[in-house]
């Protein structure tokens, strides 16, 4: 997206020499970056580069050990939330900070007034109304906040960044991880409108194509500094496969033949690989008229149908929310459904508990590494062998053997080069690549013939996305039947034979990978299911 | 049967009801406020013992009982400050400290009773009351309902005024987000911990005018233990109440009144054993609980302690 | 070896500092009420450990405790919140001072003493069943369900001593008494009973449980996360219940104790109110079980001497919740000044660290890669739903 060319003007914000430390790593290292006003200014950068510490330098969050930021050309320290609020820096952080038992109005207000007194009701509604119709929102001011969609629930979040008269400068961070195709294109517009207004934009993203689709300007971050950086007029008029080249060249420098494969991932759809032909066995898992009842952990489900066979890579795809997880704990066996079935090589096994599950070759990987996968207290090869507490060889008679626990850690360790300094060290001093790693070399050690994968790559650094991936692919190869939820939807079309869409706790359709599956995802992922089976 | 309408069982039983309810709703609504913004006070009975000694203490020698009331606000607040400094301000264990603070009102209310009381064993004469002319006048309940001490007024008002600051007032609103999801109200700039301080001083100081209307107009005396378990009824009464202020009087009535009940039968010669009589609240509870225990009542961040930039 | 015995002694370093401070703060406020503090701890060490006499009733009042401790440590470690202990004790206590006189009669003294104890196990197990449920299959706060079920169970026990269990003979209501060579043997000439034995026992019995057993493990899973532990393939609900199940069950074999190793009869109202008063213990030994042992002896030591230095200071002995109290406060705060100082290691058990440690300090950037393994990575904060 290019911007209408603008003169040369002052930054309205420049940071310069900002870093930030913490216990092990070094998350900002001597950061300059400037913020015109009227601009989208993209950060780019994969997990863990830095792009998270430094917006919450700028929102107050954080202070940075090093460095100044200048605001219209003053010195100001941003101090606390508050700070940056009154500056009129607003900031829609990746993970929702909405308080769901109040009201959308409720939470534009909340801290809105100086003082304790009296709520400003009408007021507030007066301001809702304006915001509204610049953000074109659907709902009323009194909708409880936890009912809304996850893209509306956006819109209320990029509404209390604007609340205060006066803003400056909007911060959205990773704002299109939640959206479908729709929802970003009307991302895309309210941009446009916020920069006509003259707002300074901030756009974090891990995404290429939305750095340069949605950026007038580019900075590329990588392990805390700033690598690169390109210009409206850089970005004018080149193509898109030009400036990923560029950009990955900046941010991987010689390895970048290495890791084409992962940007690829990244970057826009290009040519798809050929479906991969692989032998196809029996249905391994089958799951039919899942039924789940909402409660205060849980997101409704009605009438999910889904099938693996051996050997075959199935994903869920659909923004996060709308039943993966429940899809997940159920055939897992962590759940109870209300109604349908799930079976295993066609056994019922729907009233059948987690353990007995696994015994018949089922597995869940799941997405929740340090508190639900592993307890992080306990050291590595604990966790390696949670699943089989009290079993032998490692307890006998209820009596723990140690030694055999941890040769078994140990070799689980080696092969899927789980990094840590031995295996007592406690899991939650590990990266969350490696404790990602571990989980999977504990759930792979069963020698399981379907595993369930609950976004498995998310979080992850390039390359142990890639290893695990890898390790899916290998699996299914060998036999196994998978079934994979992401919300990256390229992924999903990457790795996967077929795609299941949910939305709002059904499935909405089933795509084939092949061209043009992102778009019609995309659309299933908003799309009501039909009524009836 | 007819002894149940009689005016001297009904009027024991409203005016026994009322005494044992006034403590319950102070404390209930002050809890209410302090879970609402995400803070468990386990210590909440030891807040109703602190006050209800300090209140003693000063009522007895200044002849005031309105000094000693607001002593007992005091007294309740000062052992509710050290749980706003440790574990909202230190994020340390909530149920900890509250376990501790209650240890340090029983031994230490105990102890200076006994030091400096026992051989006296002063009591404050009758509390005064305020009648309200005409409401009065009503058969057979209108004395006991009406001629109350005039806190009681005060304290059946202050449960729709706090109700009315949680829903209409930006201090309210930033309670309710406290407990709720205190990053949000971090995020929009106002301090969690200011908020969880303020609400739990609430609570300790509510906590602690029960405890002085328990020996002020109650009991007329102090004597250790004197709150035998009040704390944490009222602490149960605050989690029923589901975040709605007015329901701590029909929550303190109702366990007031099963606690005045025995008492009352024996007026008309139905004689129960106080042990029966202790345990009924106790019971009570547990049957609500295990009749609505579907449903969890508690705000989500209850007892968890906030830090800036951890998910 | 070296840094075993460093830790051992930063172990007792931690747990000795609240105490002392605990006895400072209290000496000052004797002091305060005008009683020399320094002849109140003369008189309570002399009565509690120097004296043969005194040193022997400490041991046989830390009996019980040492049941206590090791039941709260079973719950506790599954993060758990028996706060009942009172009730469950006393329920132990009036069942065996009940049952007993009749059963001495009709069987004689070892059937007696197994059948009592066997009792009052399943009463303290089974007072545990309703808070167990309710929190296993709906989240109920265990801390308000074990707290009602104490005040029940204080009331229960008084009814049936003052009423199907009381003792023919008039005078104040309590139970027949057993006489005094039918109770629980005494060790080797001295005066401290069986129980002692028992007490030390079920210490060290559940040391090994949590330590190396295949059911201890669970019960620190799911006292570490009850959704790691529905993950891991255990049952929550089924685990709750064991635990505390086993803890009421201690707890109610210590009222037993109490009862055939001392009391002999079961006065009415009688409540010493053990039940809170070793949370601080076994806190301060950060819920170790043989920590514990050794921290309830000392604690008995200063109760029986601390007793009797009341009664001589004409103060109320009262005073010594006031100590325990401070105890439980200066340890949480010290834990705290470790933590933000890096101090030492953890001692706490890690699955339960958050109960008595601060969260660590600020969070990192989300998705942590880049970070070399085995260095501290920044705290993930815990996510736990409910707040049992």
């Amino acid at each position: 997206m290019t911007a209408a060319a603008s003169p040369q003007k002052a930054p309205l914000l420049e940071l310069r020499g900002i870093t930030k430390a913490f216990p092990g790593v070094l998350a900002n290292d001597r950061i300059d970056l400037d913020l015109l006003a009227g601009e989208v200014h993209a950060l780019l950068g994969e997990n863990g580069a830095g792009k998270s510490t430094l917006i919450s330098i700028l929102s107050g969050m954080y202070r940075p050990d090093a460095g100044t930021i200048r605001f219209e050309g003053r010195d100001v320290v941003i101090d606390s939330p508050r700070a940056a609020i009154e500056l009129g820096i607003g900031t829609v952080y990746q993970h929702l900070t909405l308080v769901p038992t109040l009201s959308v109005l409720e939470n534009l207000m909340l801290g809105s007034q100086s003082g304790t007194g009296r709520l400003d009701l009408a007021g507030a509604r007066e301001r809702f109304a304006d915001l509204a119709r610049l953000l074109g929102v659907d709902f009323k001011p009194g909708t409880r906040a936890g009912a809304l969609a996850l893209g509306q629930q956006q819109q209320v979040e990029i509404m209390k960044a604007l609340w205060r008269q006066g803003s400056r400068v909007l911060i959205l961070d990773e704002p299109t991880s939640m959206l479908t195709q729709q929802g970003y294109e009307e991302l895309r517009r309210e941009l446009e409108h916020l920069t006509a207004e003259g707002l300074a934009v901030v756009l974090i993203t891990h995404k290429l194509h939305e750095a340069i689709e949605l950026g007038d300007r580019v900075s590329v971050l990588r392990a805390g500094r700033k690598v690169g950086s390109l210009a409206p007029a850089d970005l004018r008029g080149r193509s898109e496969s030009e400036l990923s080249a560029r950009i990955v060249e900046m941010m991987f420098g010689e390895q970048a033949s290495e890791l084409a494969d992962a940007v690829e991932v990244e970057a826009a759809p290009a040519a798809r690989e050929q479906p991969r032909r692989r032998e196809l066995g029996p249905v391994a898992l089958a799951v039919r008229g899942l039924g789940l009842d909402a409660d205060d952990e849980a997101v409704a489900l009605a009438d999910v149908g889904i099938e693996v066979r051996a050997g075959e890579i199935v994903g869920i795809a659909g923004v996060d929310g709308n039943g993966q997880r429940e899809v997940a704990e159920l055939i897992a066996g962590q759940r109870r459904p209300r109604a349908g079935e799930i079976r295993l090589f066609d056994e019922d096994v729907t009233r059948i508990g987690v353990r007995e599950r696994e015994r018949r070759g089922l597995r869940y990987v799941t997405d929740d590494r340090l508190e639900e996968g592993t307890v992080g207290d306990l050291d590595v090869a604990m966790n390696a062998v949670l699943k089989r507490i009290g079993r032998a060889p490692f307890w006998r008679g209820g009596a723990e053997r140690r030694a055999e626990i941890d040769r078994f850690a140990e070799d689980l360790v080696a092969r899927f080069d789980v990094r840590t300094p031995s295996v007592r060290t406690r899991v939650a001093t590990l990266s969350g690549g490696n404790v990602q790693k571990l989980l999977l070399a504990r759930e792979f050690a069963g020698k399981p013939r379907v595993v369930v994968f609950n976004k498995p790559t998310h979080g992850l650094d390039v390359r142990t996305a890639q290893f695990v991936r890898h390790q899916i692919r290998e699996a299914a190869e060998g036999g196994l039947a998978a079934l994979v939820i992401s919300t990256e939807v390229e992924e999903l079309v990457d790795l996967c034979d077929r795609i299941v869409v949910m939305s709002r706790g059904r499935v909405t359709g089933e795509v084939e990978s092949s061209a043009g599956a992102e778009e019609r995802i995309g659309a299933l992922m908003v799309a009501r299911a039909e009524s009836g089976a | 049967m007819s002894d149940l309408l009689s005016q001297d069982f009904l009027t024991a039983l409203i005016t026994g009801g009322l005494v044992a309810a006034v403590p319950l709703l102070f404390a209930s609504l002050g809890e209410l406020v302090s879970e609402q913004a995400g803070v468990l006070n386990v210590g909440l009975e030891g807040y109703m013992l602190f006050g209800a000694f300090l209140a003693f203490v000063v009522a007895y020698n200044t002849g005031s009982e309105w000094l000693g009331m607001l002593a007992g606000i005091v007294a309740g607040a000062a052992g509710a400050l050290i749980m706003a400094v440790l574990c909202v301000r230190m994020n340390l264990d909530q149920i900890v400290i509250g376990i501790a603070i209650i240890l340090l009102a029983e031994g230490s209310t105990s102890l200076i009773h006994d030091a400096a009381y026992a051989e006296s064993r002063p009591s404050l004469g009758s509390p005064s009351e305020l009648a309200i002319p005409g409401l009065k006048e009503i058969p057979i309940l209108g004395d006991s309902l009406f001629s109350q001490h005039a806190i009681v007024y005060i304290g059946f008002a202050l449960a729709f005024v706090v109700g009315w600051v949680m829903k209409r007032t930006s201090a309210g609103l930033s309670v309710r987000a406290a407990g709720e999801r205190p990053e949000a109200l971090d995020a929009a700039g106002v301090s969690v911990t200011a908020t969880r301080t303020w609400a739990t001083l609430f609570a300790g100081g509510m906590a602690g005018l029960g405890g002085a209307y328990l020996t002020i107009v109650g009991a007329g005396s102090f004597t250790p233990f004197i709150t035998q378990g009040s704390g944490f009824i009222a602490i149960v009464i605050a989690m029923l109440s589901r975040g709605r202020a007015p329901w701590t009087i029909l929550g303190g009535v109702l366990f007031g009144l099963s606690l005045s009940i025995a008492t009352a039968l024996q007026l008309i010669g139905v004689n129960i054993q106080t042990d029966y009589v202790q345990m009924l609240p106790f019971v009570v509870v547990i049957v609500v609980l295990v009749l609505f225990a579907r449903r969890s009542y508690l705000p989500s961040a209850l007892a968890l302690p906030y830090v800036r930039g951890q998910k | 070896m070296r840094a075993r015995t460093m830790r051992l002694g930063e172990a007792t370093l931690i747990a000795v500092v609240p105490i002392v401070l605990a006895l400072v703060v209290m000496g000052v406020l004797l002091a305060v009420l005008g009683r020399d503090p320094f002849t109140f701890y003369a008189d309570m060490f002399q009565r509690g450990l120097f004296e043969w006499e005194g040193f022997q009733e400490s041991i046989i009042r830390s009996a019980p405790l040492l049941l206590i401790a090791a039941g709260l440590i079973v719950a506790f470690r599954a993060s758990l919140w028996n706060l009942g202990g009172d009730g469950q004790f006393l329920l132990g206590a009036a069942l065996t001072a009940g049952f007993a006189p009749s059963l001495l009669d009709s069987l004689g003294v070892w059937p007696m003493l197994v059948i009592t104890m066997a009792i009052a196990i399943a009463i303290g197990g089974a007072w545990t069943l309703i808070p167990a449920i309710l929190r296993g299959r709906y989240g109920v706060n265990e801390i308000i369900t074990t707290l009602m079920m104490s005040f029940i169970g204080i009331g229960v026990a008084n009814v049936l001593v003052k009423g199907p269990f009381r003792t023919d003979i008039g005078g104040v209501a309590r139970t027949d008494l057993v006489p005094f060579d039918e109770r629980l043997p005494l060790l080797f000439g001295t005066r401290i009973h069986l129980g002692f034995v028992i007490g030390v026992a079920a210490i060290l019995a559940v040391h090994l449980l949590m330590t190396r057993t295949s059911l201890g493990l669970r019960l620190r899973v799911l006292g570490a996360s009850p959704r790691a532990a529905l993950h891991a393939g255990l049952s929550p609900v089924r685990l709750t219940v064991i635990a505390f199940a086993l803890s009421g069950a201690l707890i109610g074999l210590s009222g037993s104790i109490e009862i055939l190793g001392v009391q002999g009869s079961f006065r009415a109202d009688f409540n010493p109110a053990y039940g809170l008063l070793v949370i601080p213990l076994v806190f301060l030994a950060r819920l170790n079980a043989i920590g514990s042992l050794v921290l309830v002896i000392v604690f008995s030591v200063i109760q029986i001497g601390g007793e009797s230095a009341a009664r001589q200071a004409e103060i109320t002995s009262d005073v010594l919740l006031v100590l325990v109290g401070l105890m439980l406060l200066f340890m949480a705060v010290i834990e705290y000044v470790r933590v933000r100082r890096g101090i030492g290691t953890a001692y706490v058990p890690p699955e339960v660290a958050d109960r008595v440690r601060p969260p660590g300090g600020q969070g990192g950037d989300g998705g942590a890669s880049g970070v070399p393994a085995g260095e501290p990575r920044p705290a993930v904060g815990a996510g736990e739903v409910g707040s049992g």
